[in-house]
């Protein structure tokens, strides 16, 4: 199973083939649009990540040493960046997630492009996820 | 004499850039419009020869500079009719306007009493009166609204009662562009006895308003929406009002008298004043009234009604284009939804194609609420604006939408 550095890796060469910011974001809404939507009964305020713009909810669960990512959002671009960050944490060793570095994210160039209220976004996401992986973790 | 858009634009240097290499359309000026020349040159002719703290100085700068803040007030005065200059007020902007006076009145609104908004405010003008009927018990009431955006007037008798203290009402929506059948709620007001407040955050860069035609007690404006700088607003306010009120700040500036234990206020506009003004906003702001008033405001009126039209026909041509808020009457604001699409995404496409519009609930949560939305994108127009760049705003938003769906 690949681990948190290679799927880090697959995304920054996907994003490779992409000069135009248009085309990236095109890239993103694709992913957002693949994320299996989080059945509308998991959608509770508990879920919901605090600091975004729009809706994010974020279901974690515990896979043996493992930890397993659902989320959805109502807007499709936030959705899309959090579908990458599915891409590289699902089930993956919760110890791992808790201390990964996700260079990916300058690497693509996400974290200059981002407004900073967006910003903020992304990375509440990111606190919220490592967060679960360090409960799991414990 | 024609429309001149092209030489209006070429006095905003802002307009003049690529956004993510396309040209700029800036569709937000519900939020801010930019500045022109000759604002921009007035705030450094300032800096550059007349720096000074203002009325205490007997130094010449200070002089200078005293006087060209007063020429402001008094030209102020002039642009919305008021009888005196000392009705008006230099406050940070709206919300300090109306905080101001929400402030003051809680010295004098008792719990059987009601202040009367609608349904189509700006959180600014909705929050400082839930502030003052917590302080006072009194009720918070407001004038519905239909499923147009439009205020509704039946029933008014039965809202706006003997016992209402104040009605405060915008004169144009911000998230919707409603305009506000003003005559008609100050009527029923005016009849009861109520004191009146128009917000004129949306109308000061659209409409010309005459504080004494409408017999309004109290009436502010935005100077940054009006071309002018940030952090300034205008209080307007009837005389014998204005001296009923405590005032909302103490300081300098504001004063007659202090002694340690006890200080005499000073008497209008100087009371509500507290502190140094922002003399360089004031002086911006008076460069940019002269600037409205030399293109003459029922010429930009025009100008945007006609940007609205061609912007409404133009997008409802894009399936599922949805506008929020189709009342009759409308001033310069095209508030939409694209079914299948979330406003956020909207936003970040058209920023990248070089198109700023705001989105979200646009400080009007109960307006979104009752639309059952979460928000709109909101493209807003300006005496700069022109269908060339509809046009291209269009093109961006069949990409965005092409793309999302």
């Amino acid at each position: 199973m690949a681990t948190i550095k290679e799927r880090q890796d697959v995304l920054v060469e996907e994003f490779e083939f992409f000069d135009e910011w248009m085309d990236k974001y095109n890239h993103i809404i694709e992913m957002g649009k693949s994320l299996d939507a989080l059945p509308e009964e998991k959608k509770n305020d508990d879920l919901l990540v605090q600091g975004c713009q729009s809706k994010v909810w974020l279901h974690a669960e515990k896979n043996g040493e493992n930890v397993r990512f659902q989320a959805d959002a109502d807007a499709i671009i936030a959705k899309g960046i959090v579908a990458m960050l599915i891409d590289v944490f699902d089930n993956q060793p919760a110890k791992e997630v808790a201390a990964a570095d996700l260079r990916f994210l300058e690497e693509i160039g996400l974290k200059d492009h981002l407004s900073p209220t967006r910003a903020n976004g992304l990375m509440s996401m990111i606190k919220q996820m490592k967060f679960y992986a360090l409960a799991f973790a414990g | 004499m024609s429309y001149d858009v092209q030489s209006i634009r070429q006095q905003f240097p802002i307009l003049n850039q690529q956004i993510h290499g396309r040209p700029l359309v800036y569709l937000d000026n519900a939020a801010t419009a930019q500045k022109p020349m000759a604002v921009i040159d007035a705030i450094s002719d300032y800096y550059m020869n007349y720096n000074a703290n203002v009325h205490r100085g007997v130094h010449t700068l200070s002089q200078r500079a005293t006087d060209a803040m007063e020429a402001v007030r008094e030209d102020v005065r002039v642009h919305i009719n008021a009888a005196e200059t000392a009705e008006i007020i230099f406050t940070r902007g709206i919300t300090d306007s109306i905080n101001t006076i929400a402030f003051g009145m809680g010295a004098l609104v008792g719990k059987e009493q009601n202040i009367v908004i609608t349904a189509v405010e700006h959180h600014s003008n909705i929050v400082p009166w839930q502030m003052l009927c917590q302080r006072t018990g009194a009720e918070l009431r407001h004038l519905p609204m239909n499923q147009h955006g439009e205020v509704v007037l039946d029933g008014i008798e039965d809202i706006i009662d003997e016992h209402t203290a104040l009605v405060a009402f915008n004169h144009i929506s911000n998230a919707l562009g409603t305009i506000n059948p003003v005559e008609a709620i100050l009527e029923r007001a005016q009849k009861v006895g109520a004191w009146t407040l128009v917000d004129g955050a949306q109308s000061g860069p659209h409409a010309k308003v005459d504080v004494r035609a409408w017999d309004v007690d109290f009436f502010t404006l935005s100077s940054h929406k009006m071309y002018g700088p940030t952090g300034l607003g205008v209080l307007y306010g009837k005389r014998e009002k204005l001296e009923a009120l405590p005032p909302y700040q103490g300081g300098g500036e504001m004063i007659a008298t202090v002694t340690l234990e006890e200080s005499t206020y000073a008497g209008l506009p100087h009371k509500f004043e507290a502190g140094t003004p922002h003399i360089e906003g004031i002086i911006g702001f008076g460069a940019a009234l002269k600037y409205i008033n030399e293109i003459g405001i029922e010429a930009i009126a025009a100008h945007e009604k006609e940007l609205l039209e061609y912007a409404t026909q133009e997008c409802s041509k894009i399936e599922g284009f949805r506008v929020i808020g189709d009342a009759k009457n409308k001033a310069s604001v095209l508030s939409f939804i694209v079914d299948g699409t979330h406003p956020y995404d909207l936003g970040v496409l058209l920023d990248q194609q070089g198109v700023a519009v705001r989105t979200g609930q646009h400080c009007t949560q109960p307006i979104m609420d009752a639309f059952c939305i979460d928000g709109t994108a909101r493209a807003s127009f300006a005496m700069y604006n022109t269908k060339e760049e509809i046009d291209l705003f269009k093109a961006a938003l069949e990409k965005a939408v092409t793309m999302l769906r």
